[in-house]
């Protein structure tokens, strides 16, 4: 599904080029549910941005599905996005002063679905997202939070991605809030079978997944507390 | 992206702001009223001077005393001014030149008329039967100045329909009989004109005509006359006709082209003069309105480069979730351009609806060209083009990660 072989990436603001990744490798399968965590600066939102096909990486290699996404121009990363990818942001990012069923019909906008269509697709997306129907005609200014954060995930399941990629979905959700949104995303791996990577520098959010991948100045390190616990799986 | 969607995405956007999207259109909206209602008075002023310069008959060449002079200062000179032209100058040209059907003497002057319980100041013409035909004028009722009154100096009159309005009332029939006073002496009303049209200072319906013979004895007490009317047979000898006139006048009042005391007109050349005249005017009224076009233009670009700016996030969201540099472009320039149409649209009616206005309450005589909407349409959806383009490609090319990050 993933495959990052050796991946690096640098920055070249201001006199001194910085690098953020240093060389990271690791694979992710269909159907898992996996953590990335790290602290600030660890190079964390670098790797998420390649991973989301928002950025290249300098060197290395990134296989999605099979296909080599590393080289790609703006627009061929905008369909992989598009097609392959569903973002969940720490900030929502939902369209303010519009319906919910508007909100989460937007990506098959992009890919040329017919309306009718559509806001069956969508539907289906915020039943799995965990929304009760009755706030659907909501305009997403008039819902709270945690009802906000499943409106952006079933945006993010609606065109039917490979991967969901959740950047700090918590971080601006209080702790009830949050587990039941990590709760969602439990859900949706494991009835519905998404692959979920999940970015935090929190360990208890991190540890709702199956796998956590440490990361601390752009190289993944083995983390002793956290190999015991998967030998406990 | 489909069209349809592009629209509603763009509808809801405008949507989401009125008040700005209201405000901003006005630019737009003012800006193209302003282009078509300027546009209809200068393109009325330019029909109402060829129809009263028409009116004032066909191939006509006008004989006036005076220097020769231009175009606009010729005929203030010859009110009343230089006395030259005589009754003997008119029966010459009817008698040596040639290609001609007719000559119409004319006395002018302004005065004060009263009629029984009200007066008005009126310009008086003196003139003979052949002005009928030369000047087109249709009778309402009674008869226009006979040869016979001319003859025996009758005080007969024959008024202008305004200034019928003015005496007897809007409209008002059965005048024929009624007796008015010019400079105290008693008239018998003999006719009213029918309405020729014209309007503000060409206005052809103010006034009062009385036989030449008339105006003569009462009113300016001499020999001479304002002014000789010429009908060429056609258009084509009116030059000719001119020029003949010309010849035999400088040669009865032994003068040369130089110290002539005399000036010519033709008709075509006083049509051509006015309509350069009012061609220039329409123009200059075209360019001030363009003017406030191009501010509303300007106010166009500086609310789509504020919107994209405040949208920065959005614009992100939109490429995380797979929009390309084109969808976005595409959708500020449709934001920009729908801005405009709407506008566009609104313009044309306010401009519509003022010309009418203009032209109901009397104000000026306008006239809506289909071009100049198709144009008003063409240009507003040109600049929200033109004014949409830079905005569109700062937000199409918005770095997602940076516009995502974007507080």
């Amino acid at each position: 599904m993933i495959k990052i072989n050796d991946v690096t990436k640098t920055y070249f603001s201001g006199n001194e080029p910085f690098q953020a990744l240093k060389g990271i490798s690791f694979t992710i399968s269909a159907g898992e549910f996996v953590a990335i965590m790290g602290p600030s600066g660890s190079g964390k939102s670098t790797l998420m941005h390649i991973i989301g096909a928002l950025d290249t990486a300098t060197s290395g290699a990134y296989f999605l599905d099979g296909k080599d996404v590393s080289k790609l121009s703006d627009d061929e990363l905008a369909d992989i996005r598009k097609n392959n990818i569903g973002f969940v942001f720490q900030s929502f990012n939902l369209l303010p002063r519009t319906t919910v069923l508007r909100n989460v019909e937007l990506p098959l906008v992009y890919c040329g679905v017919p309306k009718e269509q559509r806001e069956k697709i969508a539907k289906k997306a915020l039943q799995q997202a965990g929304l009760d129907e009755s706030h659907y005609n909501h305009l997403s200014n008039e819902l709270s939070g945690g009802q906000i954060q499943r409106v952006a995930i079933a945006r993010a399941l609606v065109n039917n991605p490979s991967i969901i990629l959740a950047d700090e979905p918590t971080g601006n959700l209080d702790t009830k809030t949050g587990d039941i949104v990590l709760a969602t995303f439990q859900k949706l791996n494991k009835e519905y079978g998404r692959t979920v990577v999940l970015i935090t520098h929190e360990q208890d959010v991190a540890e709702h997944a199956d796998r956590i991948l440490f990361i601390r100045d752009g190289l993944l390190i083995e983390n002793p507390k956290h190999q015991k616990r998967i030998a406990s799986f | 992206m489909k069209t349809r969607d592009i629209l509603q995405e763009t509808l809801s956007a405008l949507k989401s702001n009125k008040i700005r999207t209201g405000l901003t259109m006005l630019g737009i909206v003012i800006g193209i009223a302003s282009v078509i209602a300027m546009t209809a008075i200068g393109q009325g002023a330019q029909n109402s001077i060829s129809s009263s310069i028409e009116s004032m008959g066909a191939n006509l060449i006008i004989v006036m005393p005076g220097a020769q002079r231009t175009f606009g200062g010729g005929p203030t000179a010859s009110r009343g001014g230089a006395q030259s032209l005589t009754l003997e100058d008119a029966e010459a040209i009817e008698s040596q030149v040639k290609n001609i059907s007719a000559v119409v003497r004319e006395v002018s002057s302004q005065k004060q008329v009263v009629a029984p319980g009200t007066n008005t100041n009126t310009s008086i013409t003196g003139t003979e039967s052949s002005y009928a035909v030369v000047k087109n004028i249709e009778m309402a009722e009674g008869t226009f100045i006979t040869d016979q009154q001319v003859s025996k100096t009758s005080k007969v009159a024959v008024l202008g329909s305004t200034t019928r309005d003015d005496l007897f009332g809007e409209g008002a029939t059965d005048i024929v009989g009624e007796k008015i006073r010019i400079s105290g002496t008693e008239y018998t009303v003999v006719g009213v004109a029918e309405e020729k049209g014209g309007s503000g200072m060409t206005n052809s319906d103010d006034i009062i005509y009385i036989p030449y013979t008339t105006a003569q004895r009462y009113l300016s007490g001499n020999k001479y006359l304002s002014r000789i009317e010429i009908s060429a047979s056609s258009s084509e000898v009116s030059t000719v006709v001119q020029e003949d006139v010309t010849a035999l006048l400088l040669a009865k009042h032994n003068k040369t082209s130089e110290d002539a005391d005399f000036n010519t007109l033709n008709q075509s050349d006083i049509l051509e003069t006015a309509s350069d005249v009012a061609g220039t005017f329409t123009t200059l009224l075209a360019a001030i309105a363009a003017i406030s076009l191009l501010v509303g233009g300007i106010g166009i670009m500086n609310m789509m480069l504020t919107t994209v700016t405040e949208r920065t996030k959005e614009i992100g969201l939109r490429k995380a979730i797979g929009a390309k540099k084109r969808d976005i472009n595409l959708q500020f320039l449709t934001e920009a351009t729908l801005l405009t149409f709407m506008g566009g649209v609104i313009g044309v009616i306010l401009g519509w609806v003022i010309s009418f206005a203009v032209d109901y309450f009397g104000i000026t005589e306008t006239a809506v060209s289909l071009s100049s909407i198709l144009l008003a349409f063409g240009v507003s959806a040109f600049i929200g083009i033109v004014f949409g383009y830079y905005p569109a490609q700062r937000a199409s090319k918005l770095n997602p990660i940076e516009a995502l990050r974007y507080e």
